[in-house]
């Protein structure tokens, strides 16, 4: 029996590689990195500053930063958290002089309502032998509905109705692939304030979709 | 003879939806939420449908680069260079 390979092969990393272009001056590579990271380069620092505008300038400071620092990276974190550190770093320099700035207690859920992920009186109440259990049931959604391209429009508008910090952390493991270690570096809150966050905003973007497709085919 | 778990209702469960799909349910609170989803066909659809959002959300493209930001990022990154010395 062979013992388990643990030897992972020693390849140049597609980040490794996009670093190098980088620092060579290849335009192509730095577009395809700035169109990679944009969306989610907005949405963090809309967390941090009041409008989208101002957020788009902070996404333009980031990459000057980006370029001036790029000689000194060392590659001891990667790329994308390097870069949106630069990013965490600038709106919150931003946001300091605005006004009328997200304060970063809002990152905390503390700040959040503290209401249930379905309206309590769709369930039975506790003079019930059901007490707790479904009164109002969900109905599947309409396969066809499911099917087609609709979800994903109504994901997108229901994600623009949550509370900044709620839409950033389910864009950022939900939208953008994050994983919970990688958000809760770069927003600064601790794991289970991530997953309380990702819960009530999927909660409500569950709701949300009810709302549009779950009880039209009611009678 | 049953052992004594306590049932999990509907109403509790909607609420550990996402730390399940996170993996960060202890063990014991992990088999009573599946033992509910064995028998209660509704909460096995509000699960169905919380899997539907994500996958969705998963096919969710960035919103494109506006031309104009795509512009003064370039020019930034041309200015970069000539200071820099970087490039060929
Ligand atoms: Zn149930």
């Amino acid at each position: 029996m062979e013992p388990p390979s643990v030897s992972e092969p020693a390849g140049i990393t597609t980040e490794e590689r996009e670093l190098a272009a980088l620092r060579a001056g290849d335009e192509a590579a730095f577009l395809a990195l700035v169109t990679r990271h944009h969306g989610a380069m907005v949405r963090v620092a809309t967390t941090f500053v009041r409008s989208q505008a101002i957020a788009e300038e902070v996404v333009q400071e980031t990459w000057v930063g980006v370029l001036r620092g790029l000689h000194l990276f060392e590659g001891r974190s990667s790329l994308k958290s390097w870069i949106f550190s630069i990013l965490v770093n600038c709106a919150k320099a931003r946001g300091l002089k605005e006004v009328r700035s997200v304060p970063m207690s809002s990152l905390g859920p503390e700040e959040e309502e503290d209401a249930p992920s379905v309206s309590p009186d769709r369930f039975r109440g506790d003079e019930d032998r059901w007490a707790g259990h479904w009164a109002e049931p969900p109905a599947p959604w309409p396969d066809a509905r499911v099917e087609s391209s609709e979800l994903v429009a109504l994901v997108a508008e229901a994600l623009d109705t949550l509370p900044q910090a709620q839409r950033t952390v389910m864009s950022l493991r939900d939208v953008d692939g994050w994983d919970s270690g990688e958000v809760c570096a770069l927003l600064g809150i601790t794991e289970v304030n991530q997953r309380v966050l990702l819960h009530r905003a999927r909660s409500k973007v569950r709701a949300f979709l009810e709302e549009r497709l779950g009880r039209e085919g009611l009678p | 003879m049953t052992p004594a778990v306590p049932d999990l209702s509907c109403r509790e469960l909607v609420e550990l939806v996402t730390d399940y799909l996170e993996a960060s349910l202890p063990v014991d609170e992990r088999t009573r939420f599946e033992l509910h989803l064995t028998y209660c066909e509704f909460c096995r659809t509000y699960l169905a449908q919380m899997r539907q959002v994500l996958e969705s959300a998963g096919e969710l493209t960035e919103e494109s680069l506006a031309p104009e930001a795509r512009d003064a990022l370039l020019a930034t990154f041309r200015d970069w260079k000539k200071g820099s010395g970087g490039g060929s």
